[in-house]
């Protein structure tokens, strides 16, 4: 179990350093992923300022819409699914791949097998997301949401790139050298299970009329539940107990929250579609399933928070845990506004408006991105052995990005809902739905412009660690903050020296 | 846990079972829609109309559903005379449902708006009709030719002078004029087809609001 091995410091106890073996073990293991995670890593960056710079165009055109109309490829209509793509499938996606691959390992005690096929298999999921990327610009895409790139040319990359990583993942759990598989290793390992058959059941070609709806959007939430949030739990589940030293609270809470989970996250997808043309049955199945979600989001939340409790100071000490337990907050919070999203006394109002964008950046943003800034910082310095070369850069990028979101998240639930009553009343013309909105928009695209500063200053940071320039300093940012974590437990040992063998 | 192979049947499991409910399920019982009788089939030229509504992306900001008065107000506000049914979409493939109402719902929008004229202007400047619309204007979807360059088959578009380029006159290209086409065959308000499967509202037919009563 991660982090057993060091006690609780809290500033108080003199904590020890963990055994010689174990360091050897995590040693290992990040040598052995380190090139194909780092590689996920780095183009994950990349589609991240792509993604950004699209968001943005999208947020200016909605309320500027005589912006560049003289080409179809910069039309809101392409350049937003263009962003979507780009954010779930090159961002979230190839980051998530990135801390599959080096956690799995560390997990199970061995070494990545196969890393040569899991290398490859991300390349191929970059090829394919290259070809999608401009084909949805094109206008050559399939026009489905969440499945916009054609599903000939660019998705059967993405199956093979994405059954490369999973075999390299399967093999590796086939050798491991634990009995007891960690939590995060469900979640992960589940995730590589359940990401190709909803991906084949979403681009099952012979799906015509509400079907194809149905399936469309049985995908796009599995997607979010059974891709997404499944590995970024994982994520969680194994960065909050790893900061602190100290084991997970409940394993019995961790035991209900996966299972319940992946029974009943996988039957949310029609709420979608309340009030569409399906049969009710259907609707009501995902409504009564997204109530129940309480179940598995309530078990997350209290177990995390309870291991959390008593060691909030350390948000200080750590980005990682900074950027993961906001992470944790929004996964909660993401989770209750969506069930209550689904009734329909709510979703009578809220279905069609911007209040579903803004639920769907808590979770994708503050959720998913999150997670995923919070296990870079926690990766890169042990992968590449070295430290983060600037404090007020990670606290610039993680004021800027949660600023950023709450700009972004909180005007446009307000005006979405204004948007929504305006919609709901026959005697108020439609025109005021458009105008009542319209604050909204423009504080998104002022946030946009925020997040993507903070995305910059993320990736200047990668960058310049990354190109190797000599850090000042040895031991880990924020160290002097309040090292609740580890004292030097007498002077032989320098807390540099320490440090190093502490962080590995 | 200890055991992989019980990990991977869980996993296989649950995501099975939700297939079973939400995809496999339905098509056996539910999907086994026919095309209602006063729904014509699309034209080549609609089809092809209807190809640029995806590629343009008019599904981010349109929906095309009416849903149902139960709880909602979709009829009242006019989107439609009765909530939409699987029968009416046997043709639409992909669906073009639609997750927002940025603009207004489109299934009905050929009842309401049947002129051309104002599609194309519409289409080319949404402002010079509707002050307050945040549509985008298509214009690529156009050419703005010189008045001596017009050809004995250009559609010339008549949009109002401030709109257009000083000395320009509008050609409508054979891909809005198909997506004009498309739009304005949009309606669905013959009565709701009383076959197998289109119909499947039950919960609210028993307080006397079915849909099946309405005109």
């Amino acid at each position: 179990m991660p982090g057993a091995t060091i006690p609780p410091g809290d500033g108080g106890g003199a904590a020890t350093l963990p055994p010689r073996e174990d360091v050897d073990i995590r040693l290992r293991a990040d040598e052995s992923s380190r090139v194909p995670a780092m590689f996920c890593f780095i183009t994950a960056l990349g589609w991240l300022l792509i993604g950004s710079l699209l968001g943005e165009i999208a947020s200016v055109k909605m309320h500027m819409p005589d912006l560049w109309t003289n080409a179809g490829w910069l039309t809101f209509g392409r350049v937003r699914p263009a962003h979507l793509n780009t954010m779930i499938y090159g961002w979230a996606s190839l980051a998530m791949i990135g801390v599959s691959l080096w956690l799995l390992p560390r997990l199970v005690h061995t070494a990545l097998r196969l890393p040569w096929l899991a290398l490859l298999g991300g390349a191929l999921w970059n090829l394919g997301m290259v070809i999608g990327f401009v084909s949805i610009l094109a206008g050559y895409h399939d026009g489905i949401e969440w499945l916009e790139m054609p599903r000939y040319l660019a998705d059967p990359l993405f199956v093979i790139g994405g059954g490369m990583i999973g075999i390299s993942l399967l093999v590796t759990l086939a050798a491991r050298e634990v009995k007891h598989l960690y939590v995060s290793v469900w979640y992960v390992m589940a995730s590589y299970v359940w990401f190709p058959i909803i991906f084949l059941i979403g681009n099952w070609p012979t799906f015509t009329g509400v079907e194809s709806a149905a399936a469309n959007w049985f995908y796009a939430h599995n997607a979010l539940g059974l891709w997404l949030t499944a590995i970024c739990l994982g994520a969680i589940y194994y960065f909050i107990p790893k900061v602190l030293g100290r084991p997970i609270y409940s394993y019995q809470l961790s035991l209900l929250g996966f299972w319940t989970l992946a029974f009943f996250y996988s039957l949310n997808g029609m709420h979608h579609l309340v009030g569409g043309p399906l049969p009710t049955w259907m609707i009501t199945t995902s409504i009564v399933a997204s109530a129940l979600m309480i179940i598995p989001v309530l078990a997350v939340a209290v177990n995390h928070h309870m291991t959390m409790v008593g060691r909030f100071r350390a948000l200080r000490y750590s980005p990682t845990l900074r950027f993961i337990v906001f992470g944790a907050v929004a996964y909660t919070a993401v989770s209750l506004q969506g069930m209550f999203t689904a009734l329909r006394e709510v979703n009578r109002i809220t279905h069609f408006t911007h209040w579903t964008i803004a639920h769907a950046h808590v979770g994708v943003y503050g959720f998913v991105t999150f997670v995923m800034f919070g296990s870079m910082y926690y990766i890169f310095p042990r992968v590449l052995r070295r430290e983060w070369p600037s404090a007020s850069l990670i606290r610039w990028h993680f004021w800027l990005v949660a600023i950023g979101l709450g700009m972004y998240v909180i005007p446009l639930t307000v005006f979405g809902v204004l948007q929504g009553l305006a919609l709901l009343d026959p005697a108020v013309p439609f025109s005021e739905s458009v105008t009542r909105s319209l604050p909204g928009l423009w504080a998104r695209s002022v946030a946009g412009v925020i997040l993507s500063t903070g995305h910059i200053v993320f990736v200047y940071h990668c960058w310049w660690m990354v190109r190797g320039a000599r850090a000042e300093r040895r031991i880990p940012q924020f160290h002097e903050a309040r090292p609740v974590l580890y004292e030097p437990p007498d002077d032989s040992i320098t807390p540099v020296a320490a440090s190093r063998r502490a962080s590995v | 846990m200890i055991r992989t192979w019980l990990l991977m049947l869980g996993a296989l499991a649950t995501v099975g079972f939700a297939t079973i409910v939400l995809i496999v399920l339905p098509q056996i019982v539910v999907f086994d829609v026919q095309a209602p009788d006063q729904l014509p089939r699309y034209t080549t030229t609609q089809l092809a109309g209807q190809d640029v509504y995806r590629r343009e992306g008019c599904v981010y900001c349109h929906s095309q559903q009416v849903r149902d008065p139960a709880f909602t107000t979709d009829v009242e506000r006019g989107w439609g005379s009765r909530a939409t049914v699987p029968g009416d979409y046997v043709y639409d493939t992909p669906h073009l449902l639609g997750t927002m109402r940025t603009g207004p719902d489109l299934i009905n929008v050929g009842q309401r708006l049947p002129d051309p004229d104002w599609h194309l202007v519409h289409f080319y400047q949404p402002r010079a009709l509707n002050a307050w619309s945040i549509m985008p204007s298509y214009r690529f979807l156009f050419r703005e030719k010189d008045p001596e360059d017009l050809l004995p088959n250009d559609r010339v578009v008549r949009v109002p002078p401030q709109w257009v380029p000083e000395g320009k006159v509008v050609v409508a290209t054979p891909e809005v004029l198909a997506l004009t086409d498309y739009v304005i065959s949009l309606r669905r308000q013959y009565p709701v087809p009383l076959i197998a499967g289109a119909v499947c509202r039950s919960p609210w037919d028993s307080d006397g609001r079915s849909i099946a009563t309405m005109p």
